[in-house]
């Protein structure tokens, strides 16, 4: 065996989708791992949409591209799943699992790119409910009356 | 003036609140068809690799650990309204995933514990989880056609379940069935969330003097 220096065959699937973020299982941006139910949300739109009437248009992917490239990433690359990511979390706010639902790619990878973005300034992530806390009573009032609702 | 309303719109729009239950049970109970039954999307799929597991895995040590299967986790989304809006974790079925479970279950609002009477040991593990991390759970026995049906209180014995954990039966395919399942999911997460702030208190006191 000459080839493969890195990765035996029981590497398997694995490798290709972690090529997305150059290998890496984690993200520097994050201390822990970002919550399946954490809400991506965009910040590049609001950033650079002062001068724009409403803000709700904002800059289009391509002057997002510009912006990551201008120096915001390390190494000056962006993934297409990133701009992806960031196009979508301004269609609506989604979660960490519905993007990797949506882009069909594994939460590990997902959470390394959506850190990636928070790094770059270009996407903010709610804060995951602290273990063992609840939210307060009148939120899971407006649940269960939602519920019935159905 | 521009400013102004720039300055308006850069108000972060209002993220929703996101809340989470899981579903857990037996492979092979219904835990997917419960969520496509209330879910206004059909469940999604999501993966995570086994290799990621960190810690969890490499405990087993040797060639098991080198596996690099993953793992589906299936969920589904039911917006309460714009700012509120709950998602359905069906956990993964088999024993040997169990590790994902802990990051699922942070932060979770309560669970539902699918079972089968005519497997009802399937749902021990989960109702063993649950109990130790005081998760609040209802178990809620899916009545499969032909299975034979046994009443709440047998149940409930057989499963040696604490006083105050709700037993429904349930037919994991009617969406009415799974939102009362839900609410007595939420409603018995809010009575414990009282209960704890109850005994909060004396807790505090407790350590201050």
């Amino acid at each position: 065996m000459t080839t493969d220096r890195w990765f035996d065959d029981a590497a398997g699937p694995v490798v290709r989708p972690y090529a997305m973020t150059r290998g890496r299982t984690r993200s520097g941006a994050q201390d822990a791992r970002l919550d399946l139910i954490a809400v991506v949300t965009p910040l590049v739109a609001r950033e650079t949409a002062d001068g724009a009437a409403d803000g709700t248009g904002g800059a289009g992917v391509e002057e997002l591209i510009t912006a990551a490239e201008g120096g915001r990433f390390a190494d000056g690359s962006l993934a297409p799943e990133h701009v992806e990511i960031v196009a979508r979390s301004r269609r609506a706010p989604l979660t960490v699992a519905e993007f990797a639902a949506e882009l069909d790619l594994p939460v590990g990878v997902v959470r390394v790119l959506i850190g990636d973005l928070v790094e770059a300034g270009l996407v903010r992530v709610s804060r995951p409910v602290p273990p063992a806390e609840l939210p307060d009573e009148r939120i899971l009032r407006e649940v269960i009356n939602g519920l019935r609702a159905l | 003036m521009v400013f102004g309303r720039s300055e308006r719109a850069k108000q972060p729009a209002a993220e929703p609140v996101t809340l989470k239950v899981l579903v857990a049970g037996g492979f092979g109970v219904g835990k997917t068809t419960l969520v496509g039954a209330v879910s206004e999307i059909r469940p999604l799929r999501t993966e995570e690799a086994l290799t990621e597991a960190g810690g969890a895995v490499d405990d087993t040590a040797g060639v098991e650990a080198k596996s690099t299967t993953t793992v589906a986790m299936d969920f589904g989304r039911i917006t309460i309204h714009d700012e509120l809006v709950l998602y359905l974790f069906g956990t993964p079925g088999q024993d040997r995933f169990w590790f994902l479970w802990d990051e699922l279950a942070q932060g979770a609002l309560g669970a539902v514990v699918l079972a089968d009477t005519r497997r009802l040991r399937d749902s021990f593990a989960a109702i063993d989880y649950f109990e130790r991390r005081r998760i609040p759970f209802t178990v809620a026995v899916n009545c499969f056609d032909g299975a034979e049906r046994y009443a709440v209180g047998t149940v409930r014995e057989a499963l040696d379940l604490d006083g105050e954990v709700p037993v429904l039966l349930c037919d994991a395919r009617v969406r009415e069935s799974v939102r009362d399942v839900l609410i007595s999911v939420v409603e018995h997460a809010m009575h414990a969330s009282a209960q704890a702030a109850a005994e909060a208190p004396d807790r505090e006191a407790a350590a201050n003097s």
